[in-house]
């Protein structure tokens, strides 16, 4: 399967410290690949990286073969911000709207996801009296419109109840059997058994790229909590080289 | 480059502020009202009000529009929906121009406000036509918004933002000739009035004053406003980078 993502040597300074050292890695195409890790330990900023809005030291990114940031990257990817970025003085439906009129997909388009996010009844709301989790996931409907080839989620699923968070969840598996690529960053790990792959970050360097299965196979135990504890202490007394 | 997506963000900043009504009455009343207050100031010279109103007419619009974009630019680069912008088809120049045209009209409902209020209410008198004064004031607006997009790029929070506003604006309205006429004022500051734009602005209107028909003067003081709104855009384009550190 080609690689929807690939990173190579990536390096990023960020005020003056590195907040990524050096990582390669690559994500398959038509997978969902979770990415995972503490705050602070760079999800962001790879993810910032990969969409294209992050300066980078060093390294290269390459996105659905192109190098990121390029201009016809635009139209092919979704990008979901940690903190939700859409217009607070808007309604729901009208930011929908708009972001579809930017990917040119249409009303309809919109109107469904606000729907497929569990807003349709909140869709004339101005998303400024919406609570936290609302507001999360109107954002996050105004990425999945734009029907992108790939798309990254940073932190989709924070604050959202149960049975919505296993809605979103499925509906993520139902994007990727369809052919879309998507990243999706979580810090919480029982999230981590749901995707198809699992990157591993850790004070911005990579500490695993594998399957669950093979990261519970690996580390000897069915809790992928504690198999990224057992593998951060593994690393502690052999100091990881990186850049 | 689109025109679709150009034309859906001025109808996304004007449905944003259709949801803030006081802001609406603010931007269409307060200039009015000022008016009114400069109209029984000069009560015993009504010659003073037919000069000072009607600069105040080209004025109003460039510091309200200046106020108003210069905010709204600067949320969007704060709460993230800037850049998140910048990672669609968006084209840079569609979010510039869809602003100066949503602001535009938003000028155009507050000239025909400020100028009917002036004209019938408050007896202002000029030569040349209520209908150019109004052209020229929303150009003026245009300019005010094209400025406020440029500097809110210098602004990381709403107080820096509004205090651009002494900065950028008032020297403009001190050397424009309102309070002093510029051929009257030491050689240096005429020289600076000559590069402000709203010297150009209120120019164009005391042509519309003293002239019933258009005058070269004033279409060349209408090319400069013009001019200098593209180059403000063109700068403000500059300032918005997709990446950042």
């Amino acid at each position: 399967m080609a690689n929807a993502i690939q990173v190579d040597d990536l390096v990023v300074h960020r005020g003056g410290k590195p907040v990524l050292r050096g990582i390669s890695c690559a994500v398959a195409s038509g997978t969902v690949t979770g990415l995972l890790g503490p705050s602070g330990s760079g999800k962001t900023t790879l993810m910032r990286a990969i969409v294209g809005v992050q300066k980078v030291r060093s390294g290269q990114v390459t996105v659905l073969g192109l190098p990121a940031g390029s201009p016809r990257l635009r139209r092919r990817i979704g990008y979901l911000t940690q903190d939700p970025s859409i217009y607070a003085d808007l309604t729901v439906r009208e930011n929908a709207r708009y972001f579809a009129s930017l990917y040119g997909t249409g009303r309809r388009a919109a109107d469904q996801a606000v729907v497929d996010v569990g807003l349709g009844d909140a869709a004339k709301q101005l998303v400024s009296t919406l609570s936290g989790g609302q507001h999360a996931r109107a954002s996050l409907a105004c990425a999945l419109l734009a029907e992108p080839d790939l798309l990254v989620l940073d932190e989709p699923t924070v604050g959202q109840d149960p049975v919505l968070r296993h809605d979103l969840w499925q509906q993520f598996h139902a994007l990727a059997a369809t052919g879309t690529t998507l990243l999706v960053s979580s810090h919480v790990m029982d999230e981590a058994s749901r995707c198809d792959r699992l990157l591993l970050l850790r004070d911005g360097g990579l500490l695993a790229d594998d399957t669950p299965d093979e990261l519970r196979r690996k580390t000897d135990t069915n809790d992928l909590e504690e198999s990224f504890l057992r593998l951060i202490l593994a690393l502690r007394d052999q100091p990881v080289e990186v850049a | 480059m689109s025109l679709r997506i150009t034309l859906r963000t001025t109808g996304r900043v004007l449905n944003q502020i259709r949801h803030d009504p006081r802001t609406i009455a603010l931007i269409l009343l307060v200039p009015s009202l000022l008016l009114v207050l400069l109209r029984y100031i000069f009560d015993s010279q009504p010659a003073i009000f037919d000069r000072i109103g009607l600069m105040m007419l080209g004025i109003f619009p460039f510091i309200s529009m200046f106020l108003v974009t210069s905010i709204a630019m600067l949320r969007e680069r704060t709460t993230g929906t800037l850049e998140r912008m910048l990672t669609t088809p968006l084209h840079k120049l569609d979010l510039l121009l869809g602003y100066g045209i949503a602001f535009a009209v938003l000028a155009a409902l507050q000239a025909t406000v400020a100028t009917s209020v002036a004209y019938h209410l408050l007896d202002l008198d000029t030569e040349g036509s209520l209908g150019t004064v109004m052209g020229i004031a929303i150009g003026d607006a245009v300019l005010g918004s094209a400025v406020g997009l440029f500097t809110s790029a210098f602004a990381t929070s709403e107080f820096q933002a509004v205090q651009f506003m002494p900065v950028v604006v008032a020297p403009q309205i001190l050397l424009c000739g309102l309070i002093w006429p510029r051929e009257e004022m030491i050689g240096w500051l005429q020289a600076a009035s000559d590069v402000l734009p709203l010297t150009y602005a209120v120019d164009a209107l005391l042509e519309v004053s003293a002239h019933t028909d258009a005058t070269d003067q004033m279409w060349r003081d209408v090319a400069i406003v013009v001019g200098a709104t593209v180059v403000a855009l063109l700068l403000g384009a500059a300032t918005l980078r997709r990446r950042s550190g």
